[in-house]
């Protein structure tokens, strides 16, 4: 019988890396619930910031703090680009068109990344102490991520609820004419939301890379995750979204340690691919 | 104040509405009633620049708007109240109305415009934190026309506001679009509700099939045999 004090430091293990699942799983879900076109290639967006954090820090000797602001930035920008380039012109065409397009940038950036940095694996070295709390051994980087992902969504929710702006943007998701009656412009917010959502990869990028190596095939490692997450939690439904993200790492996290770590994300699929079954509109969709 | 000049408009290759002229002075309260597809909402959509009419002319003070998109429009002074109410169903009350109150100018205005609305709407007042979706019909109206009011028009378009409402309701949200009126907020609105809609403006026009047929004042169209038969069901 396994040490339940091992358990225990799965389960906070698994807030502590639903946390930022949470993160990505938001920035993702926010840009398809407004403009509802699935960023396939999200989470490269993410490896790319976690390039640009680590290229900023060993290369030009930025303290770690700045670079992940930088990190933040680069993320919108990377937003507005996509947007620009991308989705602007396929707005309107068929759903599987609009699939292939941003499938095909997923592609197109791994396949830059690994001509431009080579498939080595990259870490940004952060020596933090790993705290002891009643036996269980916390990962101070881990906990310090999490906080600071916590506090990003605090800042998501609070722009989306108390600005005019983010209000817009809800609004927009749900009425595309009535909010140009109000004197917004629907291509804008668009592009505010893209911002948002690329800020949203600069941030998780920035957490990920103080416990991660980076490589250009990082985003096949949580991308799937990722979707999962999206799709559990409701596509569009932010609450859902957050919950489910805290659901399945808890699933990969204790799943891990009680059967072993490929197990656990085995799991997590097989609940997924059930659930899919059971309640396709997600686990925390309104009854029709 | 507002004032179209041989207004042609429609969708894709069918025409909704043929060289349709009218004007409404400031202060003034005017309808346009007509039989389902006579072109009225086509007529609203053409003025607050959600479709651009093929050809006339579209005035406001002056200002030339004929094509101009709707979210300059608005901010020229005209709020459109459309078919269908079209609010934001999940969001609050609250945030239906802080988006009537999207523009720059209406923002500085706010907390002034928002204690006008409920004023005049006090059960938005009491509903402030619940979804607009949860509205019973009646007060979905309210709060289409509240949120309207919040850009702070000098004219505002009303589509069919009593659609679907029950007869006592519609009284009273008649009631309540004159007060809207004394507010100094000019009014165009559309309704097959004929009887009522000619009590509470000055002047109408009678759109059939894309064109206007007649124009007269409220009082005087009330009086004519053929409207009384067709519309008002006498």
């Amino acid at each position: 019988m396994l040490d339940p004090i091992f358990i225990l430091e799965a389960v906070v293990n698994g807030i502590l890396l639903g946390g930022v699942l949470a993160l990505l799983a938001l920035g993702l879900n926010l840009i398809f619930g407004v403009i509802d076109i699935v960023w396939i290639a999200y989470v490269d967006l993410v490896t790319l910031c976690m390039y640009g954090v680590y290229f900023l820090v060993s290369l030009y000797g930025w303290p770690l703090w700045l670079a992940g602001l930088a990190g933040i930035g680069i993320g919108a920008l990377l937003g507005v680009l996509v947007h620009l380039l991308i989705i602007t012109p396929i707005l309107s065409s068929p759903p599987v068109n609009q699939l292939l397009a941003t499938g095909g940038l997923l592609f197109f950036i791994q396949s830059v990344a690994t001509l431009l940095w080579s498939t080595d694996h990259r870490s940004v070295r952060v020596s933090l102490p790993t705290l002891e709390v009643g036996g269980i051994f916390i990962s101070f980087t881990r906990l310090l991520a999490f906080v600071l992902a916590i506090l990003a969504m605090i800042a998501l929710y609070l722009f989306l609820t108390r600005t005019y702006t983010g209000t817009a943007i809800r609004a927009v998701s749900q009425d595309r004419e009535a909010i140009t009656l109000m004197g917004a412009r629907p291509q804008r917010l668009y592009l505010v939301t893209s911002a948002v959502g690329g800020a949203m990869a600069g941030v998780a990028g920035a957490l990920l890379i103080i416990q991660y190596a980076v490589h250009p095939y990082f985003g096949s490692a949580f991308g799937p995750l990722t979707f999962m997450i999206c799709v559990l939690g409701g596509l569009g439904n932010m609450v859902g979204t957050f919950a489910a993200a805290f659901i399945m790492a808890q699933v990969i996290s204790v799943g891990g340690v009680l059967v072993s770590t490929e197990m656990g994300y085995v799991i997590a699929f097989v609940i997924f691919i059930v659930l899919m079954f059971v309640r396709p509109g997600g686990i925390f969709a309104r009854r029709a | 104040m507002l004032e179209l000049q041989q207004v042609t408009a429609g969708y894709g290759a069918f025409t909704a509405l043929w060289d349709v002229s009218l004007r409404v002075a400031q202060g003034e309260a005017v309808a346009v009633v007509g039989p389902n597809g006579a072109g009225k909402t086509t007529l609203l959509r053409a003025i607050s620049g959600l479709i651009a009419p093929r050809a006339g002319r579209i005035a406001l003070e002056g200002a030339e708007l004929a094509g101009r998109p709707a979210y300059e429009i608005v901010a020229h002074g005209i709020a459109h109240v459309p078919e269908g109410r079209r609010l934001f169903p999940r969001l609050t009350v609250g945030e239906n109305l802080k988006m009537g109150a999207f523009l720059p100018r209406a923002r500085a205005h706010f907390r002034e415009s928002l204690d006008r609305v409920y004023e005049l709407f006090p059960v938005l007042a009491e509903r402030q934190a619940q979804r607009a979706g949860s509205l019973s019909g009646g007060e979905q109206q309210m709060l289409a026309v509240g949120r309207a009011l919040m850009s702070r028009p000098k004219l505002i378009l009303l589509d069919e506001p009593s659609m679907g409402l029950a007869p006592v309701m519609v009284l009273r949200l008649f009631g309540l679009i004159s007060r809207v009126r004394e507010v100094g907020v000019t009014i165009l609105i559309v309704e097959q509700n004929v009887r009522q809609v000619l009590k509470l403006v000055d002047r109408a026009y009678l759109l059939e099939v894309g064109r206007i047929k007649i124009e007269g004042r409220a009082a005087d169209l009330a009086e004519q045999d053929f409207i009384r038969q067709a519309y008002v069901g006498l």
